[in-house]
């Protein structure tokens, strides 16, 4: 573990140097341990892939008063147990209008759309952390065989929920904005939803999995996503995956 | 109680707080005032919380018809306020009255200046702030800076007796100043691991312009290129208001109120909390250079600073 200041209101506590799940699951455990023990003068957890930063307010708590009662944290980490991931179902219709470069993607590895669409949707990612835009998740685990450059001209627009591919990372676009990764389907849930509580579907360390679905079952989501009667479809993730 | 129409929305308006808090690890962006002290100040001056919601003003103020009675204050930047073509002071609690208009004319300093409203702005606040993401269309006056024809509201005022912060100002003895070469304090770090040794001494003895791209997100500096060792990105991490991240062309870039939650380029340290302010200020063409400081001595000024604030509240108060 290694403490160092960003700025003068907030730290960084990095717990590895690689993208990596067991990274991934230190960083949930410490974030459990700094949630149960609610230092007083912390303001933020900022979780990302190798790091928690912590927001702070200084005139409650020093730099080395907070830095000391973290490093006495640490030594309860050993005991955490974490809650089970959970695997998060994203209904995603692949291709059409939906997912404009997913022929792109096929003939770009020389293989069919329903490939893409099975090596898409065969997958369980990690979600590592959530940033860049509101709910958007930064996602681990996409096959290599899938890698695909992005756009060399990005797009002014890409819709919320767009489903998309740029280098070896795959992510869902949260809220719309230009972008350009390869777009190969959307699903209809709101990853962002400000009227919700919390406004973010998403949360750091639970898996999302893309679900295939046909326009007509699209159609059928986005309406009860818009009635708000729309339950998730969440499943207990399975050893190994 | 409806109290500014728009007549003409100036630049670039917008309704801004000291930001958004705690939705920073949803990917929510905090925005806030560009120059938290002014906004504070002004807000102090008209009786207010001092992290209400004021109008934030950049370069070329706004044309704004009074539609009720009420007090205000224009604190940060000089853009030479007036009403009525009557020119009126800053860092000072006026008077306006219904069917007045406030007018902006030339630029004398600064970039920003903060209209605070006895009674605070009256919009709802979302995530807990009432400041503008205008990127994110999120918070403020309908997500968007000020534009013809809007009708902003105000909140209730605080005060029993309307007359008592009239006339209330901050001292010129600690009126910033915002012209010329500013030496703006850096917590080094946290991947000065990134860059050669030659890096970190240009950077800290060097002098550093800033573009024209330098807006609410951040200002874009040119000046003598830092060297990464190897290369300039780094593994996505958060960064904070301050935070100086160096892309792979060696210019730094200094991120403001409006930054992403997350960034992927080195972070060679981070401008300290009580010189942001100023840094808020400063214009596009104007110089900086960096003083290396402690977290220490940092975290002391902070300290002092808020303690400043506390004094001059009480001494406002007790006039």
């Amino acid at each position: 573990m290694n403490i160092s200041p960003l700025g003068d209101k907030a730290l960084r506590i990095e717990l590895g140097k690689e993208v990596s799940p067991e990274i991934n699951h230190k960083i949930r455990s410490f974030i459990l341990v700094l949630k149960r023990e609610l230092i007083h003068g912390v303001k933020e957890l900022v979780p990302a892939y190798c790091t928690v930063t912590l927001f702070y307010d200084p005139m409650l708590i020093t730099y080395h008063e907070l830095t000391a009662k973290l490093y006495k944290l640490k030594e309860h980490l050993g005991s955490i147990e974490l809650p089970p991931a959970k695997i998060i179902h994203i209904p995603t219709c692949y291709g059409g209008e939906f997912g404009r470069d997913l022929h792109y993607v096929a003939d770009f590895h020389g293989i069919s759309v329903e490939e893409v669409i099975s090596l898409h949707s065969k997958t369980s990612y990690l979600i590592y952390m959530i940033g860049f835009s509101p709910g958007f998740p930064y996602l681990g685990g996409m096959s290599r065989q899938l890698a695909t450059p992005r756009l060399d001209i990005p797009r002014e627009r890409v819709a919320a929920g767009s489903v998309g591919i740029a280098g070896e990372q795959t992510g869902i676009y949260s809220v719309e904005t230009p972008g350009g990764w390869r777009i190969i389907g959307k699903t209809p849930l709101r990853l962002f939803d400000p009227d919700n509580i919390p406004p973010i579907l998403l949360e750091a360390g639970n898996y999302i999995k893309f679900d295939p679905i046909s326009p007509e079952e699209y159609s059928a989501i986005e309406h009860q996503v818009k009635e708000k009667n729309i339950s998730l479809f969440m499943s207990s993730l399975h050893k190994g995956e | 109680m409806e109290f500014l129409k728009v007549v003409k929305p100036g630049l670039f308006t917008t309704v801004q707080d000291l930001g958004r808090e705690g939705y920073q690890e949803y990917g929510i962006v905090a925005a806030g005032a560009m120059d938290s002290f002014s906004l504070q100040v002004g807000n102090i001056l008209v009786g207010n919380k001092e992290g209400e919601a004021g109008l934030e003003i950049t370069l070329l103020g706004p044309e704004l018809h009074i539609v009720n009675d009420g007090v205000i204050a224009i604190c940060g930047a000089n853009l030479s306020p007036s009403i009525n073509g009557e020119p009126v002071p800053i860092w000072k609690a006026i008077k306006v009255k219904k069917g007045q208009f406030l007018t902006f004319g030339e630029r004398k300093t600064g970039a920003r200046a903060y209209l605070t409203i006895a009674g605070g702005i009256d919009v709802e606040p979302v995530f807990g702030s009432k400041s503008t993401y205008v990127k994110g269309g999120m918070g403020g006056y309908q997500g968007r800076p000020l534009q013809k024809g809007d009708l902003l509201k105000k909140g209730k005022d605080s005060f029993e007796d309307k007359g008592k912060y009239i006339g209330r100002a901050l001292s010129t003895k600690y009126t910033p100043r915002y012209g010329g070469t500013k030496t703006l304090r850096v917590i080094p770090g946290p991947d000065i691991g990134s860059f050669t040794e030659e890096a970190l001494m240009s950077f800290f003895s060097s002098t550093y312009d800033i573009s024209r791209e330098a807006d609410r997100m951040g200002y874009r500096l040119n000046g003598k290129k830092l060297t990464h060792k190897r290369n300039a990105d780094i593994i996505s991490d958060a960064i904070s208001f301050g935070a100086i991240q160096v892309p792979a062309n060696g210019q730094p870039i200094i991120l403001m109120a409006d930054r992403q939650t997350t960034g992927g380029y080195a972070r060679i340290g981070a401008v300290i909390s009580v010189d942001l302010p100023l840094l808020g200020q400063l214009i596009p063409g104007q110089s900086v250079t960096f003083q290396k400081i402690s977290i220490e001595k940092a975290q002391e000024l902070y300290r002092k600073k808020q303690k400043w604030f506390r004094y001059f509240k009480l001494e406002t108060r007790n006039v």
